[in-house]
């Protein structure tokens, strides 16, 4: 029994910030962003749109891809680090949306890492039983933490959603998970404001110590895909693509570089939608797919990586 | 066998992408060789491959030049 990708959707808003449009709000420049971190633009969502309405045209469109109706769904995973609210879950506040109930609903938190996660999580609920017909979607507002006076974070992020639908199948899909996490780098990336007593204690913005994380990124996802291609008996040259986490232009190529994968083997998404955190790989898989250059029957590594830190890989067949 | 300033400048060119004769002793990566804040990590990262090491963040920050590299190297390999 396999977890099998059969739909995939995403969304972003209609808003697009480019490098120049930053420049004159904050010193910067396009080459300067563009040459550090591959990023020319990215989506913002309006005031008004919150999480939930990105992931539920994402969530609408990936069922239309997959001819799913949305009364077939028996599970639904949110990965998020911008939910609606504190409660409830996002994923609760989807299934309304949606106007389907009672099969579990749940939003997962594993910042740039989270559609990872959820990805893998389903897996194993499709592979024990408990689940037939998943939906995940990444779906991220990470506007809400951008302080526009940080030039070092600020010309990083974006806002968007993407989501995919698993079905429990007998021809091979998703072939090998692995997550990891590391507790003791949780103090180079965060956004560590909490609400306590109706006010928020600590920064509500989002802090990197962009050399730390870019050092610790490129290692750990080197490792973590030769563990998952050990573990699934496949080789380097086996990958047909590789879908990861969009988050530096140089961090993508570091990875490629090591797997010995030209960047035409790579779906890149950072230079239009910048980091948007647990959306990234969902909405570059659509990408991927809606473009063509990801065909039925061929072998994808996805890769993720974000605070915590927490990172992880899935080896699938499309 | 090349000497550890022969390893290191063939690292620093490979890295930075500058051809192996404009790499002095004395170069500095940012402000000689044209190296960005992650360039200078990727070297980092680099020489500590090649050399089996761990270079701290603390001690990775005062490596500057081609000669500091070559300095640290020899230090932690003496050891």
């Amino acid at each position: 029994m396999y977890a099998r990708i059969v739909g995939t959707g995403s969304y972003l808003p209609e808003q697009i910030v480019t490098n120049d449009d930053l420049a004159k709000r904050i010193e910067t420049s396009d080459e300067w962003i563009a040459s550090r971190t591959g990023i020319r633009q990215r989506h913002i969502a309006q005031p008004e749109q919150l999480t939930s309405d990105l992931a539920l045209i994402a969530i609408e469109r990936a069922l239309e891809s997959a001819g799913v109706a949305r009364e077939e769904i028996d599970l639904l995973i949110v990965a998020t680090t911008t939910p609606d609210n504190i409660f409830p879950s996002t994923a609760c506040l989807l299934q309304e949306r949606l106007g389907v109930h009672g099969f579990p609903a749940f939003d997962m938190q594993a910042v740039c890492a989270g559609f990872i996660y959820a990805l893998a999580t389903a897996n194993a609920m499709i592979k024990s039983g408990a689940a037939q017909c998943a939906v995940i979607v990444g779906a991220e507002k990470l506007s809400n933490l951008i302080n526009w006076e940080d030039r070092a974070t600020c010309v990083l992020f974006g806002d968007g959603a993407g989501a995919v639908v698993l079905k429990a199948s007998d021809e091979p899909g998703i072939l090998h998970t692995q997550l990891h996490a590391d507790g003791r780098y949780s103090g180079i990336l965060k956004a560590e404001g909490r609400v306590t007593q109706g006010a928020i204690d600590g920064s509500p913005w989002i802090y990197m110590e962009g050399n730390a994380v870019f050092k610790f990124a490129v290692r750990a996802l080197a490792d973590v895909a030769e563990q998952t291609l050990a573990a699934a008996g496949l080789a380097k040259s086996d990958i047909d693509w590789l879908v990861p986490h969009q988050a530096n232009l140089r961090i993508i190529e570091a990875t490629a570089k090591h797997l010995h994968l030209p960047m035409e083997q790579v779906i890149v998404t950072v230079d239009k939608h910048g980091n948007t955190s647990a959306a990234s790989i969902p909405l570059a898989l659509d990408e991927g797919v809606k473009s063509g250059r990801i065909r039925p029957g061929q072998t994808l590594l996805l890769e993720g990586i974000g605070g915590g830190f927490a990172w992880g890989s899935v080896l699938l067949k499309y | 066998m090349e000497n550890i300033e022969q390893r290191v400048k063939k690292i620093v060119a490979e890295q930075l992408g500058v051809p192996e004769t404009d790499v002095k002793t004395e170069s500095s990566f940012v402000n000689d060789l044209g190296a960005d804040s992650l360039d200078t990590v990727e070297l980092v990262m680099a020489l500590e491959e090649e050399f089996e090491c761990e270079i701290p963040d603390e001690e990775a920050e005062k490596i500057t030049t081609v000669q500091q590299a070559i300095d640290y190297v020899s230090a932690h390999l003496a050891k």
